[in-house]
């Protein structure tokens, strides 16, 4: 990526395809898993790995509290993000001491809390990721899909355009849309994100699918008269999504910091609307003398983005029969 | 090999239409009208706008523009500013060289520490050295390019004093090396990342017990062996990465002050100045287009199964 940053995630990308679990021997552990006797499915077997570990337990909890703080700001602050006080407050540093309270995390330029502006910038970054994420999650398999299992010159036509999309530059891509627009909220930049992005799942989609389409399970389902949308829908689209999660989980990441630096560039989220980007450009004027403008909120978007790459790559760890 | 190149070329075609059509679109099916702007607050003469447009072939039907513009480019000719008159190809000429050094001096980085980082960890999967690796890795993919560039310059120039904040002079590599070490931090992490997951899989290889077998030093079998084998997923990302460095650029260069590509695609972004954009868009699609093809080439002579599939 990208560009920024925004870039095929070429390792997610080598995941190979599902393929059936190897059957563990289940007296390992008596008290999970289903029936002895019964292999255990990819997913359930992930699960199993994931639970202990300590990377998916610390990134599933910081994503919890982020969705949290996105949902609910005002149980984290009363303060609110966009009332200033120039006479008091003008670029107070912080007050480590004072836990959660307005001046905690000191004040910016204009005399507004930063710690209320973290908080109430939060919920911005998570939808657009999350919105983004989820048109090229639909949109990219789906394209996937039907480019890896027809073939043919469904595949060479959706191959060319996916290539079209991917002969634009990511980030400049998305600043020429949304230099366009006189409001820029959130669903236009995550619109303007996701007709970009939707190429990288649409890729890994149809490796994976052509990959999955010989198994032998696929072939036996034909055999015994099942329809192409029951073939695609039943056998081959649940064996092949695992990689397109994981790709989507850690692309969530950088989605964030895409909207991110278009709002730092200027081109994203604009005031009043509370957003990190945008903060860390207003704190750049005064980086020499009043370093935490920039710094919090810096450190607000880089945990943000660490905890889904760490999510994404525990779970591909964890469904990558290669390395265990 | 002959065929594979001309297939290759042929593909190229209509993914460079679609993608300078689609910028094309982008940026006139916007609002705003780029002649009429010149004339600011003063009262507009409607027929010297539309003497102008006519002059310009804006008043043409959109395909029929972007006819002309493709045959423009087919001779070298990038468009046109309105405003300055000033040709594109020009705007890009003068920013192109401090670009380059710096995308230059960024690639370096990104090749001798990711590769170098990404060997490393993957001959000791598991082990410490790997594990930090993999966390200075994870970090620097977290934390967005732009927080990089004001932290590197606070410490690095601000509070040691070893370089410049911003760069004066884009003709000294010295005062480049800064800004390379921000634009490279992203790709360098991706890199050092993937290397290290195919040398960690490459050295289960059979072909690496039978080198080892054969009688054949540790180092001989890791050099010529894992690395020939390991680095060719390697050189694929290494390549289309050289089109994200220059897009990338647009970030750093404003932190750094360079006058390059960067600065100019992101004046012009600001100033409305279509022709210039679209240009300026359009050249680094080629660059990423040519610089796909040498590498798709220089694949299929590393990897004889690709030649031949």
């Amino acid at each position: 990526m990208p560009d920024v940053p925004m870039k095929a995630t070429p390792e997610a990308a080598t995941l190979k395809a599902t393929q059936p679990a190897v059957p563990v021997p289940v007296d390992e552990q008596p008290d999970s898993g289903p029936a002895p006797g019964k292999p255990r499915s990819l997913w359930s077997d992930a699960w199993h790995d994931l639970r202990r570990k300590p990377s998916f337990l610390i990134s599933a909890g910081l994503i919890l509290l982020f969705l949290t703080i996105a949902a609910f700001p005002g149980l984290f602050t009363d303060a609110s993000p966009r009332d200033g006080d120039l006479t008091q407050f003008y670029l107070q540093q912080p007050q480590l001491t004072h836990f959660f309270s307005p001046e905690w995390l000191g004040y910016d330029a204009q005399g507004r809390s930063i710690y209320a502006r973290i908080i109430h910038g939060t919920r911005a970054s998570i939808i657009i990721g999350l919105t983004v994420t989820a048109i090229v999650f639909v949109l990219g398999s789906l394209v996937g899909m039907l480019a890896g299992y027809f073939g043919g010159w469904v595949d060479t036509v959706l191959s060319r355009v996916v290539d079209t999309f991917m002969g634009i530059p990511f980030l400049l891509g998305a600043m020429v849309i949304l230099v366009s627009f006189d409001v820029r909220g959130p669903m236009v930049i995550s619109l303007a994100l996701a007709v970009l992005g939707w190429t990288t799942i649409a890729r890994v989609m149809r490796g994976s699918v052509i990959q999955v389409k010989q198994a032998d399970y696929v072939q036996a389902a034909r055999s015994l008269g099942a329809g192409t949308t029951r073939i695609l829908m039943r056998h081959i689209l649940p064996n092949a999504i695992a990689p397109v999660i994981v790709v989507a989980m850690i692309a969530l990441g950088g989605y964030i910091s895409a909207e991110a630096t278009l709002s730092y560039l200027g081109i994203g989220l604009a005031d009043p609307a509370v957003s990190w980007g945008g903060d860390i450009n207003f704190g750049k004027d005064s980086i020499r003398v009043a370093s935490h403008v920039l710094i919090f909120p810096s450190i607000m978007l880089s945990a943000t983005i660490l905890a889904f790459l760490m999510m994404g790559d525990a779970v591909r760890d964890a469904l990558d029969p290669k390395l265990r | 090999m002959g065929r594979y190149v001309v297939r290759r070329l042929l593909q190229m075609i209509p993914v460079f239409i679609g993608a300078t059509l689609l910028v094309f679109l982008m940026m006139y099916a916007l609002p705003g009208d780029p002649v009429r702007a010149l004339w600011g607050e003063r009262s507009v003469d409607e027929a010297q706008i539309a003497a102008m447009k006519a002059d310009l072939g804006l008043d043409l039907p959109l395909w029929h523009q972007y006819l002309n513009y493709l045959l423009g480019l087919l001779q070298g000719d990038f468009g046109t500013q309105i405003a300055s008159g000033r040709p594109v190809i020009d705007v890009i000429t003068s920013a192109l060289p401090a670009t380059l050094r710096l995308t230059a001096l960024a690639f370096l980085i990104t090749v001798v520490l990711g590769v170098g980082l990404g060997v490393i960890a993957g001959l000791r999967r598991g082990g410490k050295t790997d594990r930090m690796i993999l966390f200075v890795t994870l970090l620097f993919i977290s934390v967005p390019v732009f927080v990089i560039g004001y932290l590197y310059q606070v410490f690095f120039a601000h509070n040691l004093g070893w370089a410049r904040p911003t760069v004066q002079d884009p003709t000294a590599w010295s005062q480049l090396i800064l800004p390379a070490m921000v634009l490279s931090s992203l790709s360098l992490a991706y890199v050092a990342r993937l290397t290290r997951t195919s040398v960690a899989e490459n050295k289960r290889a059979d072909y690496m017990r039978t080198a080892r077998a054969k009688g054949l030093t540790g180092r001989r079998a890791v050099s010529v062996h894992l690395m020939r084998n390991s680095l060719i997923p390697v050189v694929t990302f290494l390549g289309v990465d050289i089109g994200n460095l220059m897009a990338g650029a647009i970030v750093t260069e404003g932190i750094f002050n360079v006058n390059g590509i960067g600065s100019a695609v992101y004046r012009a972004l600001s100033y409305r100045e279509g022709a210039t954009v679209v240009g300026i868009v359009t050249f680094m699609i080629l660059v990423y287009l040519v610089v796909t093809l040498l590498v798709d080439l220089l694949y299929a002579v590393l990897d004889p199964r690709i030649r031949y599939a």
